[in-house]
């Protein structure tokens, strides 16, 4: 049996407009990096997560400072969670200098560990047991820490994922197993490709754990469960899977418009959108307008100097190619 | 100096390290309870605890998955592969990831791991319990490749390798299990990337590795004594890093290059010092560099067929004086 989290009764207005503003941070810094694709300045690929932003706010509010993250190439709502600054992000984005990785991972491989974030994973499946590897390491020293790794439902098909939840369970690790259930594994219908309804939670009695199904564009739904399954990793009692029902708005990539959807699906996720959603929510608990526009237009802030940093950032110089491949911060494989 | 064999010297390598780092704790299929199938961690489970020697069921990718994450985050941690075949399932950890991570990152990460795994043939395993895979290693760049010959070097790099802060992929080879050699008493480190010259001469080099530095040894024997020929023989112990400067000392020396290796011909890690040489040192040499390789087959199990593909004593020998005798 799922267990479907229902709508918490109100968070403290702390909580609720720290989610609100990291959605809107989210939200505006892709949307705003989508527009920098077409001037030409964000170069590669990107994926975005526009629309599954409740994911990453409920989650980043709920975690510990030290607490670690390991999301996907889908990653950039994950790291602006954390508190990673976006500048950084673009600049990354763009391939500059000052950007995140020194323009060496670019999108989808976000990474800032300084902010608890051990890495976005673009090869589907790997961060699972290297989230669990960095559970186990919390475990033996004991520090309380909890590792939660963000994936798509397309990953609940490889093996990667499996031998993760078996080995964690066995272990009792202290990570939380987060699938973004979006309904696509890239261009193909997740249902058209797994064998059970819930790709992820209808797996999980396999692991003897509970199946856990949240509404993933409710953050404060996403904020119960991550609230639970943190306490109960840090409690000792191992790990959780959880089910976050969500949508993504565009295409799996920047190539990709996302014509295989009907129109009608996509016209009922838009108008559940987490952000307008979450807004109406904290209205009616009483927060005025005024103070929601405002965390709107420091976010848009935010963005536009994010934006300015980017576009005057130099590019990376030849004496950046071969550093930081050793510990050493050199390339040097013979004498 | 104590008496080891090579696979005792694996485990006194690791326990040299545990005592001394708390950091330090080890995963694998069957490396705990059972002391490992090749019985190379016998005796560890009950010195360090089930803390730090972990039992893992047969999932390569999380094993090597969980390594990496425990790395991330202040642990030394050693994974064991119980045959490096098996690296193939978890190629993507080893390869995308751990390889590629502190890149990636621009060093945000560092990645202080061992893989350990059981490399090479001689026991008649068939093509999938029996390779060489320390050339495919070699060739992904952030991975440091190192394959012990003797007790002595195994110790030393093993506690080399734990002590690196990037990631190090140790090749234990099968063949060499039972071998019995001198280790040095009391803390004992080889550092990487350093080839030892285990015989000097004059007319040829034969550089080697692993399971071929003793055929190599027993070659260059024969050479001298059954064919007037001085060979120096280098054991290069470690790929990555490559002590490039003592081939090069070497072949000014000695003029002529042969290497011996044990993995399929196209690719194998003689290509690249062959290179290196004919590129570097192409002004010292007398004669054609030569490889000596396994051909570029599958490994077949049985004992007769395994012999012929395998680098030989005889072959080595029949190789380096028939050469020798063209260039006369």
């Amino acid at each position: 049996m799922a267990t479907v989290a229902a709508a918490p009764a109100s968070l403290d207005r702390e909580t609720g407009l720290a989610l609100y503003r990291i959605m809107q941070e989210c939200r505006l810094l892709e949307t705003r990096a989508q527009e920098l694709f077409f001037e030409g300045l964000v170069r590669g690929t990107t994926h975005l997560g526009v629309g599954q932003e409740a994911v990453a706010a409920g989650f980043g509010v709920a975690m510990r400072p030290d607490d670690y993250t390991l999301c996907t190439y889908r990653g950039h709502n994950h790291n602006i969670a954390r508190g990673v600054p976006l500048a950084p992000i673009l600049a990354e984005l763009f391939g500059r200098a000052t950007g995140l990785l020194g323009g060496k991972g670019g999108s989808m491989h976000l990474t800032s560990v300084d902010h608890g974030v051990l890495g976005s994973y673009a090869i589907v499946g790997a961060h699972l047991p290297i989230a669990l590897g960095a559970a186990w390491s919390a475990q033996y020293r004991k520090s309380g820490q909890v590792a939660v790794c963000f994936f798509g439902d397309g990953t609940t098909n490889i093996g990667a994922f499996h031998e993760a939840l078996n080995m964690a369970a066995v272990w009792k690790a202290p990570v939380v197993f987060v699938c973004e259930n979006n309904q696509y594994m890239e261009y193909t219908p997740i249902g058209a490709v797994t064998a059970v309804p819930r790709p992820a939670a209808d797996r999980a009695s396999a692991y003897g754990l509970d199946a856990i199904v949240v509404d993933g564009n409710d953050a404060e739904a996403v904020h119960a469960v991550a609230v639970d399954a943190l306490a109960r990793a840090r409690a000792g009692e191992g790990p959780s899977l959880i089910e976050a029902v969500t949508y993504r708005h565009g295409g799996h990539s920047r190539a990709d418009p996302g014509k295989y959807r009907p129109d009608d699906e996509v016209a009922a996720w838009k108008a559940r959108d987490p952000i307008p959603a979450y807004r109406a929510r904290l209205e009616a608990a009483g927060v005025p307008a005024a103070e929601l526009d405002a965390i709107d237009e420091a976010a848009r802030a935010k963005v536009d100097g994010a934006e300015q940093e980017a576009r005057a950032a130099p590019e990376p110089g030849a004496d950046v190619l071969e550093t930081q491949v050793w510990a050493d911060g050199s390339s040097r494989w013979r004498n | 100096m104590a008496e080891l064999t090579y696979r005792g010297a694996i485990a006194a390598g690791i326990a040299q390290e545990m005592e001394r780092d708390p950091a330090v704790v080890m995963l694998g299929e069957d490396i705990g309870a059972a002391g490992g199938v090749f019985k190379l961690t016998e005796g560890l489970l009950d010195q360090f605890g089930p803390e730090r020697i972990r039992d893992t069921p047969i999932s390569e990718q999380a094993i090597v998955g969980a390594a990496m994450g425990a790395a991330m985050t202040g642990l030394r941690p050693i994974a064991e592969l119980m045959f490096s075949d098996f690296f193939a399932v978890s190629w993507d950890m080893v390869a995308n990831q751990i390889a590629k991570t502190r890149y990636m990152t621009d060093g945000q990460v560092t990645l202080p791991l061992v893989l350990r795994t059981a490399n090479g043939a001689g026991l008649r395993f068939g093509a999938q319990h029996s390779q060489s895979i320390e050339n495919w290693a070699m060739a992904i760049p952030g991975l440091k490749v190192v394959a012990p010959a003797n007790p002595a070097d195994m110790k030393g790099l093993m506690a080399a390798a734990i002590r690196d802060d990037d990631p190090v992929i140790v090749c234990e080879h099968k063949a060499l299990f039972a071998e019995k050699g001198d280790v040095p008493e009391g803390e004992h480190v080889v550092p990487l990337g350093q080839a030892s010259v285990l015989r000097e001469g004059s007319d040829v080099t034969l550089v080697a590795l692993a399971a071929m530095v003793p055929r190599a040894l027993d070659a260059a024997e024969r050479l001298a004594t059954d064919h007037g020929v001085d060979a120096e023989v280098i054991d290069l112990r470690s790929l990555i890093p490559l002590d490039a400067q003592a081939i090069l000392r070497s072949v000014a020396k000695t003029s002529r290059l042969f290497t011996i290796e044990e993995n399929p011909r196209v690719g194998g890690w003689g290509a690249e010092i062959v290179s290196l040489v004919a590129d570097e040192g192409f002004y010292s040499l007398d004669a054609p560099l030569v490889r000596i390789t396994t051909p570029h087959i599958p490994l077949p199990s049985a004992a007769a067929l395994e012999d012929l593909a395998i680098p030989s004593v005889d072959r080595i020998v029949e190789t380096v004086t028939r050469r020798l005798d063209e260039a006369r």
